[in-house]
């Protein structure tokens, strides 16, 4: 069994019909990096796959459970979309930090408010908040933002902004983490150090779906390529079969358009 | 003579400072329900609150005044506010908390809807309900944004309230002009200037004590 399956998801904005039937799965421990140019849809499908889209048709499974199907998708909740998000995380392209928090509130802000729901005992949200706490000066480490827990995101520069982003999705311990473009918005000396903190997420297993125009980066760290033109998927593989030997003419074509 | 003017003007200066506080008191909250209301996506809802904006917005507020004491008698038969200073009293708060509550509204949408939607994004995506969004990422951000036009309208209810001496509310200024009258000096209504300056004095500098305490992030 997958960990995620994704069938048949389209998604219309309009009249103009963005997603036209996208499916695949992806197995615990999976990095899968989506590539493609603008306008292809691969930023609807990471919103509609974390529910700030709602998908026209298809389904969504994880781990054997249906969590979204198009055919129901006016009778579920906003307890229940929120639940089940939760099986997701996602890194946006402009970090969308809570300005007015430091990096350590920004991190347990959500984990607090899920935890402490319905604890009364004072002594008891206490030891929660800690733990808390402490979780995220863990994912600093991880992200290697330690020092930086008692800053403001305006006094931190792009590359650390969008560390301190993943490390507060990972406080919220999603089964798959999302990136959309996760360096597309930072100045080029910075990206190497988020593409760096993503590379290191791998080798602790993590799952995850990378949207991305840094080719070298997927080729190196993505275990499977998805290459999405104009709403569907036009070739999938290992990174070595899409690089090395696409089969699509429009992927051929798409790669070989020299990086600026 | 200068101890008696004191005296009278304190007292209309209480009144006038309790117009000002229950303004604020109960405007601050109705100007959000209010801006709420102007948002919402359900159009009957929406029009019925930007019709009442436009409404006490576009007309002064010293007719408001006098509509909201007097109107009801016209049209019921009967003084709803009742007789004596209570009743003119709940008129003139509900006058002005009525007009200070569509002012503000305007201000908290503005600042509402200059929040990126990425913020909103960010707290759904980390499984935050609408309303913990809302006051626990949203608002604190709104409320650095518009402190400055806020202070702006706050100067401006404290010398609105002298409209309430319209409909015989003994606030400062009549208390002022009541010596022209009485003594036939007219200097005591000139001195209730220093009342209102030296009370926006106070207040510019407590929103510029909270403008730089907003100021420890930016964004």
């Amino acid at each position: 069994m997958s960990l995620l399956e994704i069938k048949n998801i389209t998604k219309s904005f309009g009249d103009t019909q963005v997603l036209r039937g996208i499916g695949f799965n992806m197995e615990k421990g999976e990095v899968i990096a989506v590539i493609g140019s603008s306008g292809s849809g691969k930023t609807t499908l990471l919103r509609c796959i974390n529910f700030l889209e709602q998908p026209d048709g298809g389904t969504i499974t994880v781990n054997g459970r249906e969590i979204y199907s198009a055919e129901k998708k006016k009778l579920y909740s906003d307890a229940e979309i929120r639940t089940n998000r939760l099986n997701f995380g996602l890194v946006f392209q402009s970090f969308n930090l809570f300005p007015q928090y430091n990096v350590l509130k920004n991190i347990t802000l959500a984990p607090e408010l899920m935890r402490l729901k319905g604890v009364s005992s004072g002594a008891e949200k206490k030891k929660i908040r800690r733990q808390i706490s402490n979780e995220a000066l863990s994912l600093l480490q991880t992200v290697g933002l330690s020092e930086k827990a008692q800053s403001y995101p305006c006094e931190l520069s792009g590359g650390q902004q969008q560390r301190v982003a993943i490390a507060r999705a990972l406080a919220m311990n999603p089964e798959i983490l999302c990136f959309d473009e996760p360096t597309s918005a930072l100045d080029p000396e910075l990206t190497g150090e988020v593409l760096r903190a993503i590379k290191s997420l791998k080798t602790q297993g993590r799952t995850m779906i990378v949207v991305t125009h840094e080719m070298d980066f997927a080729r190196n760290v993505a275990d499977r390529i998805i290459y999405m033109a104009d709403g569907v998927i036009e070739e999938t593989g290992t990174p070595e079969q899409v690089f090395s030997a696409p089969r699509s003419e429009k992927t051929r074509a798409f790669l070989s358009k020299p990086a600026l | 003579m200068f101890q008696t003017v004191i005296i009278a003007l304190n007292e209309g200066f209480l009144k006038t400072f309790e117009i000002f506080c229950v303004t604020l008191l109960g405007a601050l909250p109705l100007g959000l329900i209010i801006a709420f209301g102007s948002m919402s996506r359900w159009r009957p809802l929406k029009w019925f609150v930007k019709t009442l904006v436009w409404v006490v917005r576009g007309t002064p507020l010293m007719l408001q005044l006098l509509i909201i004491f007097y109107g009801p008698g016209k049209i019921f038969g009967y003084n709803i506010w009742g007789t004596g200073d209570w009743g003119r009293n709940a008129a003139v708060f509900t006058a002005f908390i009525l007009n200070y509550a569509c002012y503000f509204s305007e201000i908290y949408r503005g600042g509402i809807e200059s929040i990126p939607r990425g913020q909103y994004e960010a707290g759904q995506v980390l499984g935050m309900t609408k309303p913990q969004i809302f006051f626990r990422v949203v608002l604190m951000q709104v409320v650095k944004r518009i402190t400055a036009p806020m202070s702006n309208e706050v100067i401006t209810l404290v010398k609105d309230t002298s409209l309430a001496r319209i409909i015989l509310v003994y606030e400062i200024i009549w208390a002022g002009q009541d010596f022209i009258k009485s003594s036939g000096v007219i200097w005591p209504l000139f001195f209730t200037g220093v009342y209102y300056l030296l009370f926006n004095g106070l207040l510019t500098v407590l929103f510029g004590y909270i403008e730089k305490k907003l100021n420890y992030y930016r964004g």
